[in-house]
């Protein structure tokens, strides 16, 4: 825990420090036991590329990955005064000091702005009556992003259209997003809200149980189907698919059923800060104590 | 592992099969969406296309740092995928006889590499620091309006890898051997027998 007046800026500095260079403890953890248990030669050799490049980039303080993506931010509890600004100071100051690629480019132009920022941050508010500021960042880099996918189901469909969806969209994705991928699972709400609750379940620790039975489950039933899959670490074949599935899930309209995938690499980036009213900063890549 | 120097040449390329790991010393170019469009659009108006002609490219967007000159500071492969339009003319045109990516290219392109003698090795998708470590020097940089993840930049590596010979010049690619088993196996769940 570190007790010193901090800005947002200098938060979001060290949080795309942590999120860039090094991977969440149960993510790795997760790909050392994939790495274990896999019985292909050629996905061994993918995932020990991973392995020696996790900890080349720890030890050098580099990113893992060349495509750093576009920050996307998740503030919870208290919504401070000026944080969006604190937080597109800090992604400008990441991108020269880390460095950062500079990936944002206007969407029509394609001309490249080079703080990441451009229009402004990328940024979820979900206020709480917490006495505390949760802001946790997943950097998310476009070989997974661009495989997201929303469907607007039939209710009649059921459980079992969900799952064929999910899988559908992981193994039509093949090697793109990178797998062995996470797969962050959105089920109700609205087609956004549904899109925005796949996003957020890919903060959830891998080691930490989804506290809704039902979608415990559902996690475990699409984690053996895509294992079983033998898409394999890059789309080369092999028994790891996914590292794991997270679902999230609100209400919706009695007569929708949406559903929503978004997905992580294997690197499954991502880091989280909380700021107490007393000035205490607790910052972590898995879940809070 | 195969060590073999880059820019590939055909005899090389089709000595190559599917599933071999690979280690290359030499040089290769990185090119992605842009630098195609640009390569293919002045080979269509019979222009000559130094930076990519006989190259081992690279599909690439590295992180370069200028730090007594440049310094590759990550550098994965990027998806393939993205340049199945131009992957045929670019095989069949500029005399590729090596690409390295992620993800695999179109049957259009495969058939394009089978034609030509050209083979695609697969890069580990995010070993952008391992990958970096196998580049000794950032030679240059060419289109450098494109941006730092579109330009081409031509690099000196040494045993850059590991790399695995993902579609070959006889028709194999392990993307398809992939799919094909993936679709088997969920058929097979289908009907409860697995």
């Amino acid at each position: 825990m570190i007790i010193m007046p901090e800005s947002w800026e200098d938060i979001v500095l060290r949080l795309l420090r942590a999120a860039q260079t090094r991977l969440p403890p149960d993510v790795k953890w997760a790909l050392e036991a994939a790495a274990a248990w896999e019985s292909d030669p050629t996905a061994r050799s993918q995932l020990g590329a991973v392995l020696d490049n996790s900890s080349r980039a720890e030890f050098l303080v580099r990113p893992m990955c060349q495509d750093t993506g576009l920050p996307v931010f998740f503030v919870k509890g208290e919504v401070p005064p000026g944080i969006e600004e604190g937080i597109a100071a800090g992604v400008a100051r990441a991108t020269v000091e880390i460095p950062l690629r500079p990936n944002a480019v206007d969407p029509l132009s394609r001309e490249v702005r080079g703080d990441n920022i451009g229009s402004g941050p990328l940024v979820h508010y979900r206020p709480t009556d917490a006495e505390y500021t949760e802001l946790s960042v997943l950097p998310k880099g476009a070989g997974a992003e661009n495989m997201s996918r929303l469907a607007m189901l039939t209710p009649s469909d059921g459980n079992d259209a969900i799952k064929d969806f999910v899988t559908r969209t992981v193994l039509q994705a093949g090697g793109r997003p990178c797998p062995p991928t996470m797969v962050g699972v959105g089920i109700g709400g609205t087609a956004d809200a549904c899109m925005a609750l796949a996003k957020e379940a890919l903060l959830s620790p891998l080691d930490k149980e989804n506290p809704d039975p039902r979608l415990r489950s559902l996690e475990e039933e699409l984690f053996v189907a895509l294992n079983s899959s033998g898409l394999g670490p890059m789309g080369l074949g092999g028994d790891t698919t996914v590292l794991g599935v997270r679902a999230l899930a609100a209400s919706c309209h009695t007569a929708s059923l949406p559903v929503a995938v978004n997905l992580n690499c294997w690197a499954a980036r991502r880091a989280s800060v909380r700021v107490h009213k007393d000035g205490r900063v607790e910052y972590t890549q898995g879940a809070f104590p | 592992m195969k060590k073999l120097q880059a820019p590939l040449d055909e005899t090389t390329a089709r000595s190559l099969h599917a599933g071999e790991a690979v280690l290359l010393s030499g040089v290769i170019v990185t090119a992605r969406d842009k630098a195609h469009i640009r390569a293919l659009s002045k080979s269509s108006s019979g222009e000559k296309v130094p930076e990519l002609q006989g190259a081992t490219v690279y599909h690439c967007g590295p992180i370069i740092r200028e730090r007594n000159g440049h310094e590759a500071v990550a550098a994965g492969p990027t998806t393939s995928a993205r340049m199945n339009m131009m992957g045929p003319r670019a095989v069949r045109e500029l005399g590729i006889k090596g690409v390295i990516g992620k993800g695999g290219m179109s049957k259009e392109t495969h058939d394009a590499m089978q034609e030509c003698g050209c083979v695609y090795l697969a890069a580990t998708g995010g070993a952008a620091v391992t990958l970096a470590e196998g580049i000794r020097e950032v030679r240059s940089r060419s289109w450098e309006d494109l941006g730092m993840a579109e330009s081409v930049w031509e690099l000196e590596v040494k045993d850059f890898g590991p790399l695995v010979v993902a579609m070959d010049s006889h028709g194999r690619s392990l993307y398809e051997e992939t799919e094909a088993r993936v679709r088997e196996r969920m058929r097979l769940r289908a009907e409860g027998k697995l």
